[in-house]
């Protein structure tokens, strides 16, 4: 074990749902500031590992660690729900399906766990909405509902409201995976923009130019192991493991 | 068919109107109440809890409403429950319509997207936070239109209380015809009555899952 302190570490994380072995004790380190693509075949395990990290799907075993705290530490019932809590505070998640809140307007979308979390007043929770939403290209649906929405204008709206928690880190599960083709490139625009304000994220897709061109690191996975890791460059172009190889020539092959 | 009978004896069916819409209020009041608890049991995290709320589900739907107020009624001050009907008929209906109402409340929570919960928690909502804030507003607007269901049922089962000799509608279409030797008549009235209570009750169902409806 290394003692340098990672932003992010992941120390062989172990998950199972009954006999099938989803991780196979992983380890995987990101620092402040980078963006890191995961790529596999569905079912290999990439969304599991990345729900692991805010614990919405706790490990079986392992260690998750974010700027120096452990974020799975075992800890009483009580205890533990208010440190995941505070922990989730700190890592926006952006979902394949959006999960924005269909009952609340995009605003309140944006300012509900602000509001309820930081106690902000209303003025400036509307600041805090108008600037998130300003950053998304989103402002001029403030009042609108999500229904109102197309695909890539809910999934912007959805970066803004984890945005308006002002997370340290931001996770992204397959973003674009549930648009129309016409729709994804204004959702990797505002990712690459968010890369560019030197964000923290790690970015699960099946997108392999957009992972080319805005990751510093790409992780390959397959049956709950990381494959290969190393910079997009290696990765994409010039990959050491056979089974890496496969894995792009099919995805280029399904794609054309 | 005997109009002018009808038009003498109908300002009394009315006043009998009036304690079936009492019935039906305070009956929908405690089915709620029931039903919320019983729904709040059946997602409970704790065993026991899920066990006693399906128990009371199995028990009140696999009986007639019929047996569970005669239990209450006429069994019930044998083992030191004294009720008078009236009081009976409101427990008697408002714990049993409380069964299926769990099960319209608790379809309604458990019908919302596990990937609402999700982004609450990811956002730092605690359980309960994430429940009110985001599972419950949705649960409510689906459960509308399947507790009215349930009310609608629940008025008409008002009925049955006319068997413990509460002097509501039925009852007193019966005892109308005791004096008057005319069911038709009598019944016709007394239905055409539910009628009108079971349209007003719908009508008010509808505006509130229009008024409620996510736009």
């Amino acid at each position: 074990m290394t003692e340098e302190k990672h932003f992010v570490e992941i120390r062989h994380a172990k998950k199972s749902f009954g006999t099938l072995e989803v991780l196979k004790d992983i380890n995987l380190t990101v620092e402040r500031g980078q963006i890191v693509g995961i790529i596999g075949s569905s079912g290999s395990g990439k969304s599991t590992l990345l729900r692991a990290i805010n614990d919405l799907d706790p490990l079986s075993g392992g260690e998750v660690w974010l700027d120096g705290v452990q974020v799975n530490k075992s800890l009483p019932h009580r205890q533990y729900e208010k440190h995941i809590n505070a922990m989730r505070q700190q890592v926006g998640m952006v979902f394949q399906h959006f999960n924005l809140f269909p009952h609340l307007t995009v605003r309140d979308n944006v300012t509900m766990a602000p509001k309820l979390l930081k106690g902000i007043s209303n003025d400036e929770a509307e600041t805090l909405a108008r600037e998130q939403l300003e950053h998304v290209g989103m402002l001029e649906k403030i009042d609108a509902f999500p229904s109102q929405l197309s695909g890539g204008q809910k999934q912007r709206v959805a970066i803004a409201r984890a945005l308006a928690m002002k997370p340290k880190l931001m996770l992204f599960d397959e973003a674009t995976s549930a648009l129309d083709p016409e729709l994804v490139e204004e959702v990797n625009q505002v990712m690459k923009k968010l890369a560019e304000e030197h964000m923290t994220m790690i970015i699960v897709t099946h997108e392999m130019d957009f992972a080319a061109s805005v990751c510093d690191r790409v992780l390959f996975m397959e049956k709950g192991v990381v494959v290969e890791e190393g910079p997009p460059e290696v990765i994409f172009k010039n990959p050491e493991k056979q089974r890496t190889r496969e894995f792009l020539r099919k995805h280029i092959e399904g794609a054309a | 068919m005997d109009v002018d009978l009808m038009m003498r004896v109908y300002p009394f069916f009315l006043k009998a109107a009036w304690v079936t819409i009492q019935l039906s209020i305070l009956t929908t009041i405690l089915g709620l109440a029931c039903g919320a608890l019983g729904a709040a049991a059946r997602l409970s995290r704790f065993a026991f809890l899920r066990f006693l709320g399906a128990a009371y589900v199995s028990v009140i739907r696999g009986t007639p409403a019929l047996i569970q107020l005669f239990i209450l009624y006429f069994g019930g001050p044998q083992i030191g429950i004294q009720l008078d009907a009236f009081e009976a008929g409101v427990i008697g209906l408002g714990v049993n319509i409380g069964a299926y109402m769990t099960e319209t409340i608790r379809g309604s929570i458990i019908a919302i997207d596990k990937g609402q919960r999700e982004a609450a928690r990811t956002l730092g909502l605690s359980k309960v936070q994430a429940f009110r804030k985001v599972t419950l507003p949705q649960a409510f607007r689906l459960m509308i239109r399947p507790l009215g269901v349930n009310i609608n049922a629940l008025i008409k089962g008002t009925a049955l209380v006319a068997a413990i000799s509460v002097v509501e509608l039925t009852y007193t279409a019966q005892r109308y015809i005791g004096s008057t030797y005319k069911p038709f008549e009598m019944f016709l009235l007394s239905g055409v009555l539910y009628m009108i209570i079971i349209y007003g009750t719908g009508r008010v169902i509808t505006w509130l899952d229009r008024k409620a409806r996510i736009v």
